[in-house]
């Protein structure tokens, strides 16, 4: 098979890729004296190092794509180049902070449902104020926030709920009541983005708890079980609507 | 193995013998070392680094207000971060006191743990910058280089 010749990345910036797409960087990585020259004349050379996020990886001197989706820059920090795709299963990622479920007790660590291949472990150590003879009061069937610390693909996940500082931040077990409902990873991303319209529209409506969890989990509380499920069908449906219906629906909803 | 006895020298010659042994042994490439580029790439498995997402717990409406708190104190985290701080956090007490404060707290704590004999030659000190009219007579006129006291041979 005739390998393709490569696009330049930046002509592709939001258009779809498809897996095998070769994205070519401008030479301004070259360690040649004659790159460095080319790199002075040809334009501000990008300070440190480029990101190569999820949906890419590298190969010679560009990107390979590896996931079928818009491809996506962001020019701060050195620049970063990402594939948006959309997928409905999650893998774990380290730092990633997602909603488990806990399903067994097995001496001192716990194991946590995170919607990936394996269930996670978390020692009970990894709490907040928790030593050996204070444990934290953790049942089966609880729902914990917490982050990876290990994922690779070869070793069993691991998750913790405080931070490096060992403070909790929010993090450790999420109270009683609330739903709990799985939608697509691509609409978290899109909820949790800085300004997401959903969220400032439906914190209008009246007020509510939300905890979104990077595995497709979302939890949700309200006063009253109707407001809850309100809520939960809003946001399942706002992934295929436009915003000119969600806005109607909203309408309707705060009007009765 | 140890053995009793054994010279310095010939300890060392057995260690360099055993060392050479080893050494010839250890297998090594033979190739040589490839230049390393430095990549300027790194690869990301990680959508939180990428784009800017806000922290996944949220409150409305005063529902839950350690979680507003928490929002609050998150999110500004995340954005001092990339901006750089160019207001400086309103402290308590400002730097021109903490200076004049530091001052004077290094020299009277540091008395505070000064042998006695030092603490008499800090007095003297003090006495002589200041007034030389009011003389205390007997007390000041240590000289400022106290002789050291020598470890004295008791006589037979």
């Amino acid at each position: 098979m005739a390998a393709e010749s490569g696009l330049a990345a930046e002509a592709l910036v939001g258009q779809v890729v498809l897996p095998g797409d070769l994205l070519l960087l401008p030479a301004h990585y070259d360690e040649d004296a004659e790159g460095e020259r080319l790199r002075l004349s040809a334009g501000a050379a990008p300070q440190g190092r480029l990101l190569c996020g999820p949906g890419l990886r590298r190969s010679g001197a560009g990107l390979l794509v590896t996931k079928c989706g818009l491809l996506r820059h962001r020019p701060a920090g050195g620049g970063a180049y990402w594939v948006d795709s959309q997928q409905k299963r999650y893998v774990p990622v380290k730092g990633d902070h997602v909603i488990g479920i806990v399903t067994a007790k097995a001496g001192d660590v716990f194991r946590l449902d995170v919607g990936g291949s394996e269930p996670a472990s978390l020692s009970y150590l990894a709490f907040e104020g928790a030593t050996k003879r204070n444990r934290p009061n953790v049942q089966v069937g609880d729902l914990i926030y917490g982050q990876f610390v290990v994922a690779n693909k070869d070793m069993e996940p691991e998750m913790v709920c405080i931070d490096s500082s060992g403070k909790s931040s929010g993090m450790g077990i999420i109270g009683q009541d609330g739903f709990l409902f799985k939608v697509s990873l691509g609409l978290i991303r899109k909820l949790l983005a800085p300004k997401c319209e959903i969220i400032q529209e439906l914190s209008q409506l009246y007020p509510f708890e939300l905890v979104l969890g990077m595995n497709g989990r979302i939890w949700v509380k309200a006063k009253t079980v109707q407001q809850t499920l309100i809520i939960v069908n809003i946001l399942e449906a706002c992934e295929y609507m436009t915003a000119e219906q969600r806005r109607q629906a909203l309408a309707k909803l705060s009007g009765n | 193995f140890m053995q009793r006895g054994l010279d310095s020298q010939t300890k060392k010659q057995l260690e360099e013998e055993e060392k050479k042994i080893i050494s010839e042994e250890h297998w090594y490439l033979d190739v040589p070392d490839l230049k390393e580029k430095e990549s300027c790439i790194i690869e990301e498995r990680s959508f939180l680094r990428c784009e800017d997402l806000v922290y996944g717990r949220m409150s409305f409406k005063g529902f839950n207000p350690e979680v507003e708190k928490l929002m609050i104190q998150m999110n500004s985290k995340c954005k001092e971060e990339e901006i750089e701080e160019d207001d400086r956090m309103e402290a308590d007490v400002s730097d021109e006191e903490m200076a004049r404060r530091y001052e004077t707290l290094v020299g009277t704590i540091g008395k505070k743990f000064l042998r006695k004999r030092d603490q008499r030659v800090l007095k003297d000190d003090d006495d002589e910058n200041e007034d030389d009219e009011v003389e205390e007579g007997n007390t000041n006129t240590r000289p400022s280089k106290r002789a050291k006291k020598m470890f004295l041979k008791p006589q037979d």
